[in-house]
């Protein structure tokens, strides 16, 4: 008999727009032991089939049908009292955000202990002891120490420990992680990937897993189930699903996903967006937006069609009566089909002097401490930055959270002043340029943000939003001139010209996007800055906007500084690398060199950390110790050093110059010398 | 921390200095000391004489700023600015309009204004923030909903109304207590009772609906989800997570009127005819005694500085990010 | 000859800003949606229906002419006289003149304290005399009251209800034309609440208050509805006229502390640096002074002007409503500062946001980042402000002008009728009737604007809720 049995489940949530469907008939089985990974886009009632189970539904939200049995007890039907013993004890919950979701006032043991004393006999000193070895069993250095501090205190990726430690207390049989990950850093969440399978084999639990990354569901489960809208599309092992997705909707995450197989031409993109979840559905939910969808997909909702062992798909595709036997070579033919052209680097422009030339750049901040706020220090958020861009060419600036690499891009543009070192841009020097001089530069040089909500001003029309750069450098003087424009950016990337009278809140993330990049655009810059421009965006929305960008750099001969910690968009995008470590590049050098064959340490771990779909046992995964320093207080050397499998003694002592292994390629370590 | 502490304090000084310039402007620029003799010896039919006679009885027969007459540092300290507004910097408050000591009245004054202020404040904190979490603990039910009803209700009900109407209904109706009056000691607790009850219902509305609100923004939050998911009891949950997370907010507002209960209440104690600060300051101001006004607006600033000073303070106590960075 | 005093220029400017906001607002989709937010509200239409029937009061009250003087014997008839009268006083006209000697009840023919008469036959003796106005028309008083009251009411209830099936005549009418459905339809829409305008809360108020109103009105014909006070002015007449003096402070001294609080609060808060240490000096230093205590301390001061320049005005009203403005803006100093602060906080946070950055890649100036991006978003914070505000300084203004540091004595206002009239509380028997009747106004009025705020904060920002900005008195009085 299974662990956890879930059986019909419906959760609806009302809201304003009406009443949410957004858990509808879903079912699965989780066994002792076993992994089952819930993958999905963001909205399709992954995290509210997580709360359902444990019960935690916000107050809008309700349980409406099914059963939820942990070993043949029905979680539903017992009273709020029973379930609270069940919570915490026989299943326990990690959540998303570890930074939000511990008490910020408690000390991490007095959160430990906590559910030892709710659910255990072990009490008082006894409590604490044992929080010790949980502290020390999820891997965190100095346990002692750290049960008495708080969270603030402990990095993300010790908080998202914490958070493991807690939920293990009351040693339960089943484990939900969602999307325990999402939050972490690459190496980070190797990290805690690696402990999270380590703890459910060691200890036999179940776990079900909740992830929107293929990867990290392909390392970690061993079932996976697709949802869509709700429901459930798809059930299989990992080695079947993995082999060969049945449904469309998997189908197309996997063509969606950047890879280096398919650098050439166009990413596969999913038209239109998920149906909105108050909808009552008389048909399949992804017809509108299947490549394989006929008159029946609109007809009928599909049944489950279990076709080999364990693989199960809710599609007409697979119903066996019907008589369909060509579906194979019908989605094949699909994912081959809508491909651009769009070629990767134009070599005729490389011989071209740089158009921007980067050297020694500094960025420093001053810490104020004491009585009258004296500079104590200073936060070397980029340290020495150097780094070359010619016109055509996409140069990805690659790193984790903390790295420095937003404030590289920043101080590049001269929206921070730098502290050090020079920038020339079209062989001007814009550190020592004032700032009316700089003005005209600016149409340039432009740049797009990470967060599509934060980006565009709600209080504007996405006419005004585009038109803002076009006023303020005045690049077209008369009005019907910048009206027209406007439409002409708008249909560029791909949105209509009507839409210009519209407010942001109309669109989705992905055509936020796509309105900051015509904004950009819209002042005809040489220079584009992309700052994690998709990190927030699901990988279907993701594809659309990196085939968008790579389309406008083979039409405009733009050149991109992308800034992304995201390993398999660099593979697709850009033609040189630079890693960056703590505020200082680290390898430089062609995508094709650093991805193939990553010479610096940090460069290998980085690379290794991604969870990969094709990962096959055997695949090394080089697992860092502890945590990226921080830049106020770096350490001697070579900064990489304290957690660099392969430090020598000298690494500590300097930090290694540049090491040219190629005429492309450099590198700072002292193994290369 | 410590230096947290000392940049707080040498912060105060200019906003101190900024009080007082304020003030003896406000005094001493916007009217000149004749303008205030003539008001106060009536307008019409006032002789020159009698203008000199009533300045030089109360020391403002001087200049403002500057005595170029006088010799060495008297040019400065024989000025109104330096004796009246300077002084106050050492509590030196000098003489009322009316001849007597302000030092003295306060010091007198200040026990039966924090007979009733305190009282009141710890009371009033104690019923709005336990009706805040019952009103928490049934968010969405009939209960919460007309609680908040009872309490936008109360807030829009004007204090006044709050003190006649006790004052009669108590008083005037059931004699349970005297209607107004003063005693020492023990005996004090028969007149204290009634002005305390009324002014504790009269901050119920507006509290209690704050503190839900605080509450309430609380319970939203992740942490409290983790601490469900552990099981625990939905009074465990609000007692040992939200409480201790929502004091931050809450301490901010209440913590800095912590020294002001010195200042007493000014329409209590001018109601029950209880002599505190509060009743002084409306008998000044009735009277138009300008020296006690300014004496009061003086320490009633030092008095919130010292408020803001403890709420930063208070915040290491509750506050581990504050406490240990 | 008609005369604007100054409270009535800045009254007159707040209908035009809120006539200018409402052409913005119609424009602009994401706004209007946010104020049809409102429009659901029950409570808040209820309570802005309430709230208009006061304005309608205060904006009459506004109106102010110096009325012609009568030609008197041996002079010329084109003085004016020195007493200024509003539009409301020319409906109120009957009540105005209508003055006994002294107190009265609610509805009485006689007066409330004995009076020495002497009898037809010459001797004296101590009774209560027949009022001047209330119940002249009665014959005997003793007998006939009851039934006169009761057809006036009858007849103010009918009046009322008449009035009421009027009005819903019209609103069906235009509902119907606008649903394209027939009147019971239109009916049964508004009445389930099947509109998206919460119009039944709407209608039903109005329901209320005309039945409230019909029989008020039909007997202020005939009798002192709420009594006379001490001087015997009729005490309904006293409670409209305070309606001006409350709402007049509620808003003036907002709008005159708006410009200050919004412009040093983004500006601090968008600049930085040691513009923000000024605006942050300025704002501790002000807010450090207790707000009571700031509060007399300047009324006081601008007390000794006005007496020491009896020459700057023409009449009495005018100086009192000097007075009246003078206290809102010192209201408006001592109390701009909590807006401030949250404006700049919030500007801090703005500045952060990648929209702000991406105008300054655009190279935008400041003062076009503040004013195209800045000044729009934190707006919504601003009305709920204004809105929050509104009812604290209602109440504020009964406790400043009991402590004597209010409004001017001879302005009539809550706080003035409540002061004279609370000492007569002491009196055997009680006089109740002002102080109950000016609480019962006040306390509707608050409500009211209490419950519009609550709807209109929860339409525009649920995050801020209940964060008050507390007005300057009515937190220290009690």
């Amino acid at each position: 008999m299974s662990l956890l049995r879930v059986e019909g489940l419906r959760t609806s949530l009302t809201s304003a727009a009406g009443i949410v469907r957004a858990v509808d008939e879903v079912s699965f089985e989780v066994a002792a032991g076993e992994t089952f990974a819930l993958l999905g886009e963001s909205g399709c009632g992954k995290s509210m089939t997580a709360l359902s189970l444990m019960r935690l539904l916000p107050d809008a939200g309700a349980n409406v049908g099914g059963r939820v049995l942990l070993d043949g007890r029905d979680l539903l039907a017992l009273s709020e009292a029973e379930m609270r013993g069940v919570r915490g004890r026989e299943m326990a919950m990690i959540f998303q955000e570890p930074a939000t979701s511990l008490n910020p006032v408690l000390s991490v043991g007095r959160q430990i202990v906590e559910v030892l004393e709710r659910h255990t006999t072990t009490q008082g000193a006894a409590a604490r002891r044992r929080a010790l070895e949980l502290v020390d069993a999820v891997g965190i250095p100095d346990p002692a120490r750290r049960l008495d501090e708080y969270p603030f205190q402990l990095s993300g990726g010790m908080k998202q420990r914490v958070m493991i430690a807690m939920a293990l207390a009351g040693d339960p049989r089943l484990l939900i992680a969602d999307e325990p990950t999402t939050a972490l850093d690459v190496t980070i969440q190797a990290q805690v990937l690696e402990l999270l399978g380590q703890l459910q084999r060691d200890r036999g639990m179940g776990m079900l897993l909740i992830s929107h990354d293929l990867g990290i569901v392909s390392q970690l489960a061993q079932r996976v189930g697709v949802m869509y809208a709700g429901e459930l599309v798809e059930v299989a092992d990992r080695q079947t699903f993995f082999a060969s997705p049945r449904h469309p909707y998997s189908r197309k995450l996997f063509a969606a996903l950047p890879r280096p197989a398919r650098c050439g031409g166009a990413l596969e993109t999913i038209p239109g967006s998920v149906p909105p979840l108050t909808t009552i559905f008389t048909c399949c939910r992804f017809a509108d937006r299947c490549p394989s969808a006929w008159a029946r997909c609109r007809d009928e909702v599909p049944a489950w069609h279990a076709t080999t062992d364990g693989h199960a798909v809710r599609c007409h595709l697979y119903d066996q009566r019907a008589g369909i036997g060509n579906q194979e070579e019908g989605s094949r033919s699909q994912i081959a089909g809508d491909q651009v052209a769009g070629s990767r680097a134009s070599p005729l422009l490389q011989g071209e002097a740089p158009l921007l030339e980067v050297a020694d750049l500094k960025m420093h901040f001053p810490i104020r401490k004491g009585v009258f706020k004296r500079v104590a220090g200073q936060v070397r958020a980029v340290d020495g930055v150097s780094l070359g861009l010619t016109l055509g060419r996409t140069l990805a600036l690659v790193g984790e959270s903390g790295c420095g690499k937003t404030t590289a891009g920043k101080a590049i543009l001269q929206l921070l002043r730098p502290t050090g070192g020079s920038v020339r841009f079209g062989g001007e020097e814009l550190t020592s340029l004032p700032q009316g001089r700089l003005r005209a530069l600016r149409a340039e040089m432009q740049i797009v943000f990470q967060d599509p909500y934060g980006s565009l001003d709600p209080r504007m029309r996405v006419g005004d939003i585009i038109e803002e750069g076009m006023a303020a450098l005045g690049t077209a003087s008369d009005r019907a001139a910048r009206d027209r424009r406007i439409d002409e950016q708008l249909e560029r990337v791909g949105l209509s010209a009507g839409m210009r009278g519209r407010y942001p809140h109309e669109f989705s993330g992905g055509q936020r996007q796509r309105i900051a990049i015509a904004r950009a655009l819209a002042v005809e810059p040489r220079l584009l800055v992309c700052d994690e421009p998709t990190s927030a965006l699901d990988v279907s929305v993701q594809a659309q906007i990196l085939n968008l960008l790579k389309e406008l750099q083979a039409s405009l001969g733009l050149a991109y500084l992308f800034i992304t910690h995201n390993i398999a968009v660099v593979e697709y995008l850009a033609h040189e690398v630079a890693v960056m470590y703590l505020g200082r590049i680290v390898e430089r050098g062609t995508v094709e060199e650093i991805l193939r064959d990553p010479k610096h340490p940090y460069t290998e771990a980085l690379l290794s950390a991604v969870p990969r779909i094709e990962a096959e046992a055997g695949r090394p995964v080089i697992v860092l110790r502890g945590d990226m320093p921080s830049p106020a207080n770096p350490p001697p050397g070579c900064h990489f050093h304290p957690r660099c499998p392969r430090a020598m003694p000298e690494c500590a002592v300097t930090f290694p110059s540049a090491t040219r292994l190629s005429e492309s390629r450099s590198v700072h370590c002292h193994l290369y010398r | 921390m410590i230096a947290y502490i000392i940049r707080r304090l040498l912060y105060a000084i200019p906003i101190l200095v900024g009080v007082n310039l304020l003030t003896f402007a406000l005094f001493f620029v916007v009217n000149t000391p004749d303008d205030m003799a003539r008001m106060q010896l009536g307008i019409k039919r006032v002789t020159p004489e009698a203008i000199q006679k009533w300045k030089a009885e109360r020391g403002y027969d001087r200049p403002l700023l500057y005595d170029g007459t006088a010799q060495g540092t008297d040019r400065i300290t024989r000025t109104i600015f330096f004796e009246k507004s300077v002084k106050l910097f050492v509590l030196d408050f000098g003489r009322a309009d009316d001849g007597r000591d302000i030092g003295h009245e306060i010091r007198t004054r200040m026990g039966p204004s924090l007979a009733i202020a305190v009282p009141v404040f710890l009371l009033g904190l104690f019923v709005t923030v336990s009706f805040a979490l019952l009103l928490a603990f049934f968010r969405a039910t009939y209960l919460d909903f007309w609680g908040v009803v009872a309490c936008v209700a109360m807030m829009s009900i004007s204090s006044l109304f709050y003190i006649i109407g006790g004052q009669y209904l108590v008083s005037k109706i059931w004699h349970l207590v005297p209607i107004s009056g003063y005693a020492g000691g023990v005996d004090a607790a028969r007149f204290l009772i009634l002005p305390v009850a009324i002014s504790v219902v009269a901050g119920i509305g507006s509290s209690t609906r704050w503190y839900r609100t605080i509450f309430l923004e609380e319970i939203g939050k992740d942490y409290v989800r983790t601490a469900r998911a552990k099981g625990l009891s939905e009074m465990a949950v609000l007692f040992r997570h939200v409480l201790k997370n929502a004091m931050i907010p809450i301490l901010t507002g209440v913590v800095v009127v912590i020294p002001l209960l010195f200042m007493g209440a000014l329409i209590t104690e001018s109601f029950f005819g209880i002599p505190g600060l509060g009743s002084y300051m409306i008998d000044a101001i009735n009277a138009q005694d300008f020296a006690v006004v300014r004496s009061m607006v003086f320490i009633g600033s030092v008095l919130y500085i010292v408020g803001l000073l403890l709420t930063d303070l208070s915040y290491t106590l509750v506050d581990p990010r504050v406490r240990l960075q | 000859m008609p005369i604007v005093l100054w409270t009535d220029a800045l009254v007159f400017l707040l209908i035009a800003c809120a006539i200018g906001s409402g052409v913005y607002v119609s424009r602009r989709e994401y706004l209007l949606a946010s104020w049809r937010r409102v429009g659901e509200s029950r409570a808040g239409m209820a309570a802005l229906t309430v709230l208009a029937a006061f304005i309608l009061v205060g904006l009459l009250d506004s109106l102010h002419y110096r009325p012609r003087l009568e030609a008197v014997a041996g002079q010329s008839a084109n003085g004016f006289g020195t007493e200024v009268r509003s539009a409301l006083d020319v409906l109120l006209l009957p009540l105005k003149a209508a003055t006994e000697k002294t107190y009265s009840a609610p509805l009485a023919t006689h007066l409330y304290a004995r009076e020495t008469v002497e009898l037809p036959d010459g001797t004296q003796a101590r009774v209560f005399p027949r009022l001047k106005h209330g119940g002249v028309h009665l014959k005997d008083p003793a007998q006939d009251r009851g039934r006169d009251v009761a057809r006036h009411i009858l007849r103010g209830l009918v009046l009322a209800v008449l009035a009421g099936l009027t009005f819903a005549a019209i609103a069906l009418q235009a509902a119907a034309v606008r649903w394209g459905v027939r009147w019971p339809a239109a009916w049964r829409r508004i009445r389930r609440g099947e509109t998206r305008f919460a119009w039944n809360a709407v209608l039903a108020t109005l329901a209320v208050l005309l039945l409230l109103a019909g029989p008020v009105v039909s007997l202020a014909g005939g009798y002192h509805v709420f009594g006379t006070d001490k001087v015997g002015q009729d005490v309904l007449y006293l409670t409209l006229k305070s309606i001006r003096t409350g709402l007049v402070i509620g808003t003036i001294t907002t709008l005159a502390m708006l410009p200050f609080a919004v412009a040093l609060g983004i500006v601090a808060g968008y600049l930085g640096g040691w513009v923000d240490d000024v605006i942050q000096y300025l704002y501790t230093t002000l807010n450090s002074i207790p707000g009571v205590l700031l509060i007399a301390a300047s009324v006081l001061m601008m007390q000794v002007v006005i007496d020491t320049h009896p020459d700057w005005f023409a009449t009495s009203a005018q100086r009192a409503d000097a007075r009246l403005l003078a206290l809102c803006l010192i209201l408006g100093v001592t109390s701009w500062t909590g807006l401030c602060r949250l404006l700049r906080a919030e500007t801090l946070k703005l500045r952060e946001l990648e929209y702000v950055q991406a105008a300054q890649a655009f190279g935008a100036s400041a003062s076009r980042i503040m004013g195209r991006h800045i000044l729009p978003n934190v707006m919504h914070i601003v009305l709920i402000a204004v809105v929050m505000d509104f009812s604290g300084l209602v109440l504020a203004e009964a406790v400043l002008s009991y402590i004597g540091i209010g409004v001017d004595p001879s302005t009539i206002s809550f706080g003035t009728m409540i002061n004279t009239a609370r000492l007569e509380l002491a009196r055997e028997p009680v006089v109740w009737w002002s102080l109950v009747a000016a609480f019962a106004f006040m306390f509707v009025l608050v409500l009211a604007a209490n419950l519009f705020s609550d709807s209109v904060r929860d339409a525009f920002d649920p995050r801020i809720a209940g964060r008050r900005i507390a007005p300057a008195a009515q937190g220290q009085a009690a």
